[in-house]
């Protein structure tokens, strides 16, 4: 069975990687859909990461509702407290839905080299994590991957565009099966 | 026949000032101004009718190598009084004296069933010798780009003493697609741009090739596993697999080591990156840094003893150098700004790094104390240099600014002279250029 988990856990990491839009969510496609399809235990997804922005039980409330990113100031991996207020949600959807994992995706601006944006980002998404353990979510859901600075949602060299592309999003994907 | 008079009379007068080089042909390349060695190279002698092409492309593709390095002006073959009627008639070097070639490259191209063959002589035009004795390279008709290389570096080196670098390679990361859908590919191709040929495709990121010391395989970072990891590819089959490193969140920034058999990166985990060596055959693993802060971009010392990193344990990126096995790092960068990516030079005497201040990027080098830094370049976005395999040309990435930005590779001397765009078909980012070929 643990084989089983791994394999399904992979599939799920495959199909978020395959995933080329960096936004996840548009359209409602994405790393759900592909572990849905991975058969996990024959547990299958209805629709995907779709559902309703109201639905408190739904990806797209959080996605939507509770907020699946936060951000940062430049060159920092501090959380603020608007951040720090969106992982309190994030942590007791993840709580309250036991059944999703999460790959925390870290990111940075353009202003740096790749090297050191891809270890920025690493910074991020592990500050994430680490707050979202302190609120109980266990550590075994939750994984971390930075991107540097090479997939912005945003593509202007301007601070207006670089405040959005400074985040960590909690990209969630449905895992039924516990090891 | 005027005309011919006219030319002949303007560069007598011009030849006059300039005839003040004593002692043979020398160019020693220092960091002040540089006055180019003026060169004629006439067209090739075709040794037979299916060579008339290959000649005419090898004489082109030399002189155009000598030119693009900065070091070297082609005197025009309109200019030319004497026009040279066969590989071993002696050279009427008063002709040449007349127009001011310093030196003169002759050379003659026989093809045979797909093999080709260039031989050429370098004249020292002023002293009326020849310079070094004649050589003789041999590949096949489709190499013809590597023999005119060879023929080009055989005579940057005569006349400098130092090695070239025109047959030589680059690996570097293909780009397409938009800013925020980006689509990354492997290429590599000549020093020049030429023969460019993909290594990979594009379905999931890859980083930061580097060139194994001998050229055979190239390490990067891939996303392919979804996740950051270090492959190696067999640049010969494009074979390709996943290293194993220490285990960690992410692994990226590898080098080999000087022999080859073994790789330094940079490992994160919960946050936090370290530099770390593995041994290829064994999977054997080294931690060599071991601090809260991003420690990355390593690069060791043409000697393999020392690694220079950066790290921003003092707040900031800046640039450290430790032993191989780890242990006490010392900064030497100090200016202002953030400083990173460094790379060690490979003749041990300069590292090359990416330094961003008040806004603006900049590719530069200092001595390996820190002192006389010296910025090459300057702009919205350059990062990423890459020697050339004799120390004298730097490559990097350039990124332009806005919604439409694109990669695209620069090259530059050390000198901060001669910056232009590789031409590469497509945009491009993340050049290493490899050894010169064998």
């Amino acid at each position: 069975m643990k084989i089983m988990t791994k394999a399904a856990v992979m599939l799920l990491v495959l199909g978020t990687a395959a995933c080329t839009n960096p936004d996840r969510f548009a359209g409602g496609a994405g790393a759900g859909g592909a572990g849905g399809a991975g058969g996990a235990g024959g547990v299958g997804m209805d629709g995907g990461m779709a559902g309703s922005v109201s639905d408190p039980r739904s990806p797209l409330y959080f996605n939507q509702t509770i907020g699946d990113r936060v951000l940062f100031a430049v060159d920092t991996s501090t959380l603020t407290p608007e951040g720090q207020r969106i992982l309190d949600g994030q942590a007791q959807w993840l709580l309250t839905n036991a059944d999703y994992r999460a790959v925390v995706e870290g990111h940075a601006d353009e202003q740096g080299t790749r090297e050191y944006n891809l270890a920025l980002g690493g910074r991020r998404a592990n500050a994430v994590r680490e707050y979202l353990v302190s609120r109980g979510v266990p550590a075994s859901r939750l994984e971390v991957i930075s991107y540097g600075k090479l997939r912005p949602i945003e593509i202007c060299s301007e601070e207006s565009c670089y405040a959005k592309n400074r985040r960590a999003v909690t990209v969630l994907s449905f895992s039924a099966i516990t090891s | 026949m005027i005309k011919r008079f006219l030319t002949l009379l303007v560069a007598l007068l011009l030849a006059a000032p300039v005839v003040a080089q004593n002692g043979p042909l020398r160019l020693t390349i220092t960091d002040g101004v540089i006055e180019p060695i003026t060169f004629a190279a006439p067209t090739f002698q075709a040794e037979n009718a299916e060579a008339t092409q290959a000649a005419n492309d090898i004489s082109r593709l030399v002189a155009q190598d000598l030119q693009g390095s900065g070091l070297f002006r082609e005197i025009p073959a309109n200019a030319f009084i004497s026009q040279v009627s066969g590989f071993s008639q002696p050279v009427a070097f008063a002709d040449w004296r007349a127009i001011n070639a310093q030196a003169l490259v002759t050379g003659a191209v026989a093809v045979n069933g797909g093999q080709l063959t260039v031989k050429f002589r370098l004249y020292d035009v002023f002293s009326g010798q020849e310079l070094g004795g004649g050589l003789q390279f041999a590949g096949t008709t489709a190499g013809w780009r590597r023999m005119g290389h060879k023929v080009a570096d055989a005579v940057y080196s005569r006349i400098t003493g130092e090695g070239g670098y025109f047959d030589s390679r680059v690996v570097f990361v293909g780009e397409s697609g938009p800013k925020d859908n980006r689509q990354m590919r492997l290429g590599v191709m000549d020093f020049d741009g030429a023969n460019l040929q993909y290594l990979t495709d594009s379905s999931s990121i890859v980083l930061a090739p580097r060139f194994s010391p001998n050229g055979d395989r190239v390490l990067y970072t891939s996303f392919e596993s979804g996740f950051p990891r270090i492959n190696v590819l067999n640049v010969a089959t494009v074979g390709r697999q996943q290293l194993q490193t220490a285990p960690g969140e992410m692994a990226f920034s590898p080098r080999f080591s000087r022999d080859g058999g073994s790789i330094i990166y940079s490992l994160t985990n919960g946050g936090n990156t370290d530099i770390y060596r593995s041994d290829l055959a064994s999977g054997q693993f080294v931690q060599l840094t071991s601090a809260p802060s991003i420690e990355t971009a390593p690069s060791l010392s043409p000697d393999g003893s020392q690694i220079v990193f950066e790290s921003d344990r003092s707040g900031t990126q800046q640039i450290y150098i430790m032993s191989a096995n780890g242990g006490e790092a010392r900064r030497i960068s100090f200016g202002e700004g953030r400083y990173s990516t460094p790379v060690w030079s490979p003749r041990g005497d300069l590292v090359a790094f990416t330094k961003q201040h008040a806004g603006r990027f900049h590719i530069g080098v200092m001595r390996t104390d820190g002192s006389e830094e010296r910025l090459l370049t300057a702009s919205f976005l350059d990062e990423g240099p890459t020697w050339s395999p004799n120390g004298r040309v730097i490559m990097f990435s350039r990124e332009s600014q806005g919604a439409d930005g694109t990669s695209a590779i620069y090259s530059v001397d050390i000198s901060g002279r001669n910056l232009k765009a590789v031409p590469v078909q497509g945009a491009a980012s993340d050049p290493s250029w490899g050894p010169l070929q064998p």
